[in-house]
């Protein structure tokens, strides 16, 4: 069963984003790890990288095929889940758990223009 | 144009298999996992339907000549039921298609060609039958396809499928006929393990598919798998590392160029790149990262593109990142340091041997 969480914002390229105080985790949805299949790496921008909604920031590596990760959201790396260099995998075990970044939103009224758990799920339906 | 689909293609939709096109055909990429079924295979056993290869029979008085024209390994006086690999050339040396041929008699060769090339393959057969007696009949719409892979294939042959083939060795082939069919039977693969192809009707592939799933032990594995086994033990895709601008020469494939043979087309070209030299070399490449080299990504040296990634993935067996390279043959030497640029940044390399996990052939 593909899991979808309440009280996070989605994108329509799969990214999810959890906010707490000023800042944003970053990852992939469930529904995206599932369509990746094994999860081999995970290619992260530094700290202090600036990054911008709509624009790619990484990749995440399937066996198959490179998929690149869009920032749902605008602001700076504070951190990146260094769990997944070692163990990309984690992202199969559970993807809502183990986010990729963590930045400082710049813009908090771009979370707007992302959809709910519900119009998520719907919107992964339709596909 | 509509992509066709073999005669197994409504079991893989009801297996769930994540479909995809390749060379023209609707395939199962995966069904479970690519690593799952990539490991069932090295350790166990798995099947692969490979319906979508194509098939060509070559008789006649001429047939052993005109496969010696033709292909660039050397049937000429082979022992019943051999099996050869090697390549049909451009006269200018660029690969047609990479191919095997089977002596089933002797003027009778089964040739077995790759899904893409189907037409272009017959044509150029045709094409090139001209003034030797045999007769050409492409026979890819009979036969459907199994390939049943892995250190339990021959288990799984003789005692899930009765089918008799313990005494078959690596790279020969024979006729079985069950229930008044003529099916093939042929130990080779590409996969690096032991393993058997079988060729039959559409309705024998369909009732030994069944057989299968219904024991259970060996995994249904799609093309992704198939991807990543062979290119662990280096070997060859076409459109990937032969191509009509790469020669078997550059790719490191002489040994299946048979040069002391009288003639056969694309001999001079490939006499000239060995005593002449060539410019490009296929190559491996391990990345000390993990980061992973795709296909067309650059590889540069000292600030230049020296070449570009055939294949490349994050090796299953191995656990390390690495690709085949078609680079610049100044670069090509064993230990040379090279970079190769994926996506904005460019991780350190190193040229190895092109055989990143060692293959597990039954040779006696």
């Amino acid at each position: 069963m593909t899991k979808f969480i309440d009280g996070l914002y989605y994108s329509e390229s799969h990214e999810y984003v959890r906010v707490e105080g000023n800042y944003g985790y970053i990852g992939i949805t469930d529904y995206a790890q599932n369509a990746l299949g094994n999860v081999v790496y995970v290619d992260m921008p530094d700290v202090d990288d600036e990054v911008e909604a709509g624009e790619e920031f990484g990749a995440v590596e399937s066996v198959k095929a490179a998929s690149d990760l869009n920032s749902p959201v605008s602001g700076t790396v504070v951190e990146t889940n260094e769990a997944l260099d070692e163990k990309p995998e984690l992202i199969n075990q559970d993807a809502f758990a183990n986010w990729i970044i963590k930045i400082e939103l710049s813009d908090k009224t771009e979370l707007d223009n992302l959809m709910d758990a519900k119009a998520y799920e719907e919107f992964c339906d339709k596909k | 144009m509509e992509n066709k689909r073999t005669c197994l293609y409504d079991k893989h939709v009801a297996l769930g298999a994540l479909m995809q096109p390749f060379g023209g055909f609707e395939m199962p990429i995966q069904y479970s996992s690519i690593m799952e079924e990539h490991n069932a295979v090295r350790q166990h056993c798995g099947v692969f339907d490979v319906s979508h290869m194509g098939e060509v029979y070559v008789t006649g008085e001429d047939a052993e000549k005109y496969v010696n024209h033709i292909f660039t390994n050397d049937v000429t006086n082979a022992p019943l039921h051999k099996i050869f690999y090697g390549m049909m050339l451009y006269p200018e040396g660029g690969t047609v298609d990479d191919l095997l041929v089977y002596k089933m008699g002797e003027n009778e060769f089964f040739i077995v060609i790759n899904a893409a090339n189907i037409d272009k393959d017959v044509d150029w057969m045709r094409q090139h039958a001209e003034g030797f007696n045999v007769a050409i009949d492409h026979c890819s719409e009979y036969y459907g396809q199994l390939a049943i892979q892995g250190p339990e294939a021959e288990d799984m042959m003789e005692n899930v499928l009765k089918l008799p083939c313990k005494e078959l060795l690596f790279y020969t082939v024979k006729t079985l006929n069950v229930d008044g069919e003529d099916i093939i039977v042929s130990r080779t693969g590409y996969t690096g393990e032991d393993g058997f192809e079988i060729y039959g009707s559409h309705e024998f592939i369909r009732s030994t598919w069944d057989k299968l799933m219904a024991d259970g032990h060996c995994k249904p594995c799609g093309l992704g798998c198939r991807d990543t086994l062979r290119f662990e033990v280096g070997l060859p895709l076409y459109g990937d590392e032969l191509s009509e601008e790469i020669s078997p020469v550059m790719a490191g494939l002489s040994m299946f160029c048979k040069l002391d043979k009288p003639e056969f087309i694309g001999k001079e070209a490939l006499i000239k790149q060995k005593t002449e030299g060539f410019t490009k070399k296929l190559v491996g490449i391990e990345l000390k990262d993990r980061a992973i080299p795709r296909h067309g990504y650059a590889i540069i040296k000292d600030g230049k593109e020296i070449g570009e990634v055939t294949t490349g993935y994050h090796c299953i067996s191995v656990d390390k990142s690495v690709c085949m390279a078609l680079i610049d043959f100044e670069y090509s030497k064993l230990g040379t340091e090279v970079e190769v640029q994926i996506r904005k940044k460019t991780f350190p390399g190193i040229v190895v041997k092109k055989r990143f996990y060692e293959k597990h052939y039954k040779k006696d």
